[in-house]
């Protein structure tokens, strides 16, 4: 018996197999990276003492149930909120801050280290309002480290922090780290919110 | 003469398509690897809250969900306050402790300490929810929060 080619298997319609396939997936995919304002919130224990903090190192913000914002016993825009956050940080009162570039007017906080935030807000706030007031007090921060990182290192403080977390980065990590530990050492991030 | 006559005869010749079906499974591959199925049904409202501070969380299965917002359409009959949704359900305050606690125990141990729980809550919830919130999570220990906002400026409204 003559030996026969075996009959081919018509693979036309194997394209449109796979654009049912990939549409299914286009529909389904979403290619979203969470991103957001990362905190971290006090530990449970109970005050063991009272730590005695000047009311001058301490710049009030206050969240009313209407949205509105009394910074310091004074009403405020958000949009003013970042400078005067910067303002208040980088003041240094006492002079023991070499780096900063306020106005070093007694009345406002003594340095970086010693100034905190505190952060008040009522049950009737919006969620919204919260988070643009987090936010700028956030990009206070930023904007003076990023400051002292380019007077000291040459480089933005957020750049440093991207490289790092950068896994492809040829530079030195550990250099790095401590840049940016040394950074974060002259900025504190000193958020406090009040329940 | 005839010879060149017949290649002049020749029509255009059809496009070989053969190795569309490559190209379509490539495509189909990426967006395979790509897809991140939607892990929890939405039942509440969750519009989130601009902000351009922000860092990304990256490593996805080190992350704990919980949602907040208004019940939506669908599901008028919980009410209009704004509810917690923990995994498919609406949830109450107390009930996230134990949600965080069998979250815990799906991962390996030397991982809890890089838990993360992500705030996902609708733009026009009242603070008072998410300070219970905050306030059962410090009770079970679970001090890393972040507050899941889209990129945009905090003005733009």
């Amino acid at each position: 018996m003559a030996k026969r080619a075996a009959p081919e298997v018509n693979a036309g319609s194997m394209a449109d197999i796979a654009f049912l396939l990939l549409i299914f997936f286009l529909v389904t995919t979403t290619i979203e990276v969470d991103s957001g304002i990362n905190r971290k919130l006090p530990p449970m224990e109970e005050s063991e003492e009272d730590v005695i903090i000047k009311q001058k190192n301490i710049f009030t913000v206050l969240l009313n149930g209407k949205d509105q914002l009394l910074v310091e016993d004074e009403l405020m825009e958000l949009k003013d909120l970042r400078k005067a956050a910067k303002e208040f940080l980088d003041n240094g009162g006492d002079g023991s801050c070499n780096y900063c570039k306020g106005r070093k007017d007694p009345a406002s906080s003594d340095n970086p280290d010693k100034a905190i935030i505190s952060l008040k807000n009522e049950r009737e706030t919006t969620y919204k309002t919260y988070i643009a007031v987090q936010n700028e007090l956030v990009a206070a921060y930023n904007e003076l480290r990023d400051a002292r990182a380019v007077a000291q290192y040459g480089q933005p403080f957020t750049e440093m922090e991207a490289n790092y977390k950068d896994v492809n980065w040829p530079g030195n990590k550990e250099r790095l780290k401590e840049k940016i530990d040394q950074i974060k050492l002259d900025y504190p991030q000193k958020l406090s919110e009040v329940q | 003469m005839s010879k060149f006559k017949k290649k002049k005869s020749g029509d255009m010749p059809a496009v070989n398509t053969a190795s569309l079906p490559d190209i379509v499974f490539m495509l189909l591959f990426f967006f395979m690897v790509a897809t991140v199925m939607r892990q929890n049904t939405l039942m509440i409202d969750n519009n989130l809250p601009f902000a351009d501070q922000v860092e990304k969380l990256d490593k996805k299965d080190l992350v704990m969900y919980i949602y907040a917002g208004k019940p939506s359409q669908n599901y008028k009959q919980y009410g209009t306050e704004a509810r917690i949704q923990l995994n498919d359900k609406l949830a109450d305050v107390k009930d996230i402790a134990a949600f965080i606690y069998a979250e815990r125990e799906s991962k390996r141990e030397e991982l809890i300490p890089f838990l993360t729980t992500a705030l996902k809550v609708d733009s026009d919830a009242n603070m008072g929810l998410i300070g219970d919130i905050k306030q059962e999570l410090r009770k079970v220990n679970a001090l890393k929060i972040n507050y899941t906002t889209k990129k945009g400026s905090v003005f733009g409204r």
